[in-house]
């Protein structure tokens, strides 16, 4: 009791900040809203009956009712954080952007909507650039792509999953997964990694995190 | 049977034990639990099937209910509910009207929830139900306020 008000103890074995640690979270983060989101959802709403909708995250129950059962939209969860600690293990970073690429098996011009996360920050530019162009091309005019983008490079980032709460918020929950170093990409290089798709709005957050929307038009 | 047969281990259920490999096609019409492995295509059309902590499955499944808390690759269709459990293992696309999925199961694929009824339909006449409202995404209410030290 006493350790818990004076906070000792905090390299327990829960502690998700634990080297080695068991990073896998137990849902209790707090909810924070999200400025991007109630807009990606109007633009998927937008798209007509039955949306396809791609998340880029692993599997999360309520995500899935929530596009699912509550905006009826057909729903690929790609889990490619997978892949991603699959290919640092191996060493084999370099390779992970035409591996994306060979996993996102959906047509061209078929896709309402992309939830990148922050999946960007793990690929080098060269893979960012290969999977941005593959996203593009799959999209159907008046899609939405939402991404977080970091504004400085960090050595090494713990992984994340993003679990919608509600119509306005997220919570971001630790991903048990070892994560990585994350790259940082100025605007202009989103922009043209995401040519012809424009952003339609762009959020500064307060761990200085840029949250995007991109639109194809 | 029907009534009781929520989660395939009722006094009549028919058990595939760990040991059984089966190549080809299973139908049916009862109630089925799989402990063992099964390569091919699984139709229970009007019945509930639950693959076990063991059972590991490489087929096409149609089913009323599919309950999955061992490993499927393949295509899962269910014009009820699908199940996945806390360590089942999805790989494949799943069409239904419900989809649970519980913390710590693994799915990578696609989910429809308003084809569902249609794909079965074919030759599953009356069992298809509409799909259900959804229940709200768990969590705070709308417009809950970040905390000045939250990641964001």
């Amino acid at each position: 009791m006493l350790s818990k008000i004076l906070n000792w103890g905090s390299k327990g074995p829960d502690d998700p900040n634990r080297p080695g640690g068991d990073r896998s979270s137990k849902g209790n983060e707090p909810a924070v809203p999200s400025k991007a989101f109630p807009k990606f959802v109007s633009a998927l709403s937008s798209q007509g009956e039955s949306a396809t909708v791609i998340d880029f995250g692993p599997v999360i129950g309520t995500n899935v009712a929530y596009f699912g059962e509550r905006l009826g939209c057909k729903l690929f969860i790609e889990d490619l954080l997978t892949e991603l600690e699959r290919h640092r293990k191996a060493g084999t970073m370099a390779d992970l952007g035409s591996a994306v690429e060979s996993r996102l098996r959906q047509e061209e011009g078929s896709v309402d909507g992309v939830l990148l996360w922050d999946y960007f920050d793990f690929l080098d530019k060269a893979s960012a650039q290969r999977v941005a162009s593959h996203i593009v091309k799959m999209m159907k005019p008046g899609g939405a792509i939402m991404g977080f983008f970091c504004t400085s490079a960090v050595e090494h980032a713990p992984l994340t999953k993003y679990e919608i709460v509600d119509d306005t918020s997220l919570r971001l929950r630790a991903h048990p997964g070892a994560g990585g170093k994350k790259l940082a990409l100025h605007n202009r290089e989103i922009i043209k990694m995401f040519d012809p798709l424009v952003v339609a709005e762009s959020f500064l957050l307060k761990n200085n995190s840029r949250e995007i929307l991109l639109r194809k038009r | 049977m029907a009534g009781n047969a929520q989660h395939g281990l009722e006094k009549n259920a028919v058990n595939i034990g760990k040991s059984v490999v089966i190549k080809g096609e299973l139908n049916g019409s009862e109630d089925l639990t799989i402990e063992g492995q099964v390569e091919g295509k699984i139709e229970l059309r009007q019945n509930v099937l639950t693959i076990g902590p063991n059972g590991r499955i490489k087929a096409q499944v149609f089913a009323k209910a599919v309950i999955i808390l061992g490993e499927v690759v393949g295509n899962v269709s269910a014009t009820e509910k699908v199940d996945i459990r806390d360590n089942g293992s999805v790989d494949g696309d799943i069409a239904s009207p419900r989809v649970a999925i519980a913390e710590g199961a693994h799915f990578r694929g696609s989910i429809d929830m308003q084809k569902a009824g249609a794909k079965t339909e074919k030759s599953d006449k009356g069992d298809a139900k509409p799909a259900t409202p959804a229940a709200a995404p768990a969590g705070q209410p709308a417009g809950s306020p970040a905390p000045a030290n939250a990641t964001r």
